[in-house]
């Protein structure tokens, strides 16, 4: 039965972890994700867990240690935040490519520089094209259920690949907020023993891993590396559904609120949703069909649904958390503007950025963007790739 | 002040426990049932630096997950912020702000911005050091936040703080009375203000 108490997302990921168990975790402390093998190290330090936890010199090595063991047919997992993140850039190419369902907790913060600590998604959409599942978290609930359905996913021998669950930095991963956790045996059964089909430690059936591959296979290696991208959304819909009957709460590629009659819709992933549902609520009882559409799922990307679900809106506003400094604006609105066009979905779009290295998104943000939208639907041209809660000169 | 939904910040220095302060003070809302976000603003954070934390306390589940620009209750923990920071920036009439010092209330009041709502004082180093040896202003303030919002009974408090305490300090139960004592003394001291 699930059990009401308070954590911030850090504690939630850390209890989900000593839950789940993992074999081993290899990690390098990066603020705001210390506090995962932190909490972890205590765990296993007082025997409530028994994974091997490897306290390595690098994110670089972690990774490597991660793709190590999880070759070796070990349930591997890690955690890291930010320029950690990118220093692993290499190893999460190796991870994916070698369809190795190793997991990583990460706590979004903003790359450098200017050298800031705080919120944004430039490190998980700077890896978005890695070969890696990608699922964000709203709060801190979100967090914990996220990293349990992350094996069950990644280990499904339709998908074979590494699973990224993300957190905003400080802004989830800091705060003390009411959460629902679930009993240990619980949590264990939903994600159940590792069984790999093929493994470096099975001397029965030998096999190699991250071979040299000539032009004649290459080729091939990455065609069904993305056939299984493409197959993970089935398994990340059974799952979410799976965890739905369990314990009765998620979703699966994205939450819709209040958007089934809303003229005005606003995309956007991560904490940010939380607070645009509430600005969606003063609206609509001032008499504005306003929705959200949180995304939970960024890999795959979910595009038919995306476009399904915007189809009857006047104008959406599509909210990177992330600069892509191309001219074009961020990946989440290039991305769903493809996804709209490809699927004839003919309605306004406005890109923004908002809310870069920890710049406080609030109702009001979302209330002026919403505004906008009403502006961008009567046919006011509205300024594509709009930085909300800029400071200008005055 | 609407003890049911409230928005707090707390204002500090570096190594005060202003974030440890919001934090219980989350924690001890949970107890008695109610929804509750405990959260700090990170900057360059060094000992000694301005700080900022906040608290939402609400009868149902809080979505939003932002700063708080507009609260009902400020703590100042230090009162040297007062000439540097604009504690009172947003805080509403109807609320209240709270100071740990020693002077009165009318030599404070200047000092806040010609706000017009609730203001109290409490000389946490007194209480503090009296109580426990040392100068520790969180339990104070901690007591304080409380006595002034109403965010709860008073007698659920003390039990529940007393619980926390004795979790807090399992290895160092000789600090579990003196900051018991620390709160019921700034509940007493608060008392002809309230």
């Amino acid at each position: 039965m699930s059990r009401k108490d308070r954590m911030s997302g850090n504690e939630a990921v850390a209890f989900a972890i000593r839950q789940v168990n993992p074999d081993v975790m290899p990690a390098f402390p990066i603020t705001p994700s210390t506090e995962i093998p932190q909490m972890v190290s205590t765990y296993i330090a007082n025997g409530e867990m028994d994974t091997e936890f490897i306290p390595v010199e690098s994110e670089h090595s972690s990774m490597s240690a991660a793709i190590g063991s999880e070759a070796a047919g070990a349930r591997s997992m890690t955690a890291t935040s930010s320029c950690g993140l990118a220093f692993m850039w290499e190893e999460l190419l190796v991870a994916a490519s070698n369809r190795l369902p190793v997991v990583l907790t990460l706590v979004n913060r903003t790359l450098s520089g200017p050298i800031n600590i705080n919120c944004d998604h430039s490190d998980g959409m700077g890896a978005r094209d890695t070969g890696w599942i990608q699922i964000y978290a709203e709060n801190n609930q979100e967090a914990y259920d996220n990293y349990i359905q992350a094996f069950p996913i990644a280990e499904d021998k339709r998908v074979h690949l590494p699973v990224m669950v993300c957190q905003d930095g400080f802004i989830t991963s800091h705060a003390v907020e009411n959460i629902l956790v679930e009993e240990d045996e619980d949590v264990k059964e939903f994600v159940g023993e590792y069984h790999p089909e093929e493994f470096l430690l099975n001397p029965g059936k030998p096999v190699s891993v991250g071979p040299y591959a000539v032009s004649a296979y290459s080729m091939e290696a990455k065609y069904n590396q993305e056939l299984a991208m493409e197959a993970s959304k089935e398994v990340i819909a059974e799952v979410a559904q799976k965890f739905r009957d369990k314990f009765g709460r998620g979703f699966t590629f994205f939450e819709e609120y209040r958007t089934e009659d809303a003229d005005y819709i606003m995309l956007i992933m991560g904490s940010a949703a939380g607070t645009a549902k509430e600005a969606v609520d003063e609206l609509r009882d001032a008499g504005v069909k306003a929705g959200v559409l949180k995304l939970r799922v960024f890999r795959p990307f979910p595009e038919d649904e995306i476009a399904k679900a915007l189809r009857g809106c006047k104008a959406v506003a599509i909210m990177d958390r992330c600069e892509s400094y191309n001219g074009n604006g961020g990946p989440l609105s290039s991305e769903v503007c493809a996804a709209l066009y490809r699927n004839e979905v003919f309605i306004k779009t406005v890109s923004y950025v908002y809310g870069l290295a920890g710049r406080d998104f609030t109702v009001d943000s979302a209330k002026k963007v919403f505004s906008q939208l009403e502006e961008a639907a009567k046919g006011v041209k509205i300024k594509q790739h709009t930085y909300v809660g800029l400071r200008t000169k005055s | 002040m609407n003890g049911k939904n409230i928005e707090i910040r707390w204002h500090g220095r570096g190594g005060q426990g202003a974030k440890t302060a919001a934090l219980l003070l989350a924690d001890v809302c949970f107890k008695t049932g109610a929804y509750v976000q405990g959260f700090p603003e990170y900057g360059p954070e060094r000992m000694g630096a301005p700080i900022t934390a906040f608290n939402r306390i609400s009868d149902r589940q809080i979505r939003v997950h932002s700063n708080i620009y507009n609260p009902d209750l400020v703590v100042v923990v230090d009162e040297t912020l007062l000439t540097s920071v604009d504690v009172t920036a947003g805080l509403s009439e109807d609320g209240a702000v709270i100071v740990n010092t020693d002077k009165k209330k009318e030599e404070i009041i200047p000092l806040l911005n010609g706000y017009k709502g609730g203001v109290y004082t409490v000389d946490a180093r007194a209480i503090s050091v009296a109580a426990l040896g040392k100068y520790f202003p969180n339990s104070p303030m901690l007591a304080a936040a409380v006595a002034v919002s109403h965010v709860m009974e008073k007698e659920d408090f003390i039990k529940e703080m007393r619980a926390s305490y004795e979790h807090k300090f399992a290895k160092k139960p000789e600090v579990i009375d003196g900051n018991m004592k620390a709160l019921t003394e700034t509940f007493a001291a608060l008392e002809d203000q309230l």
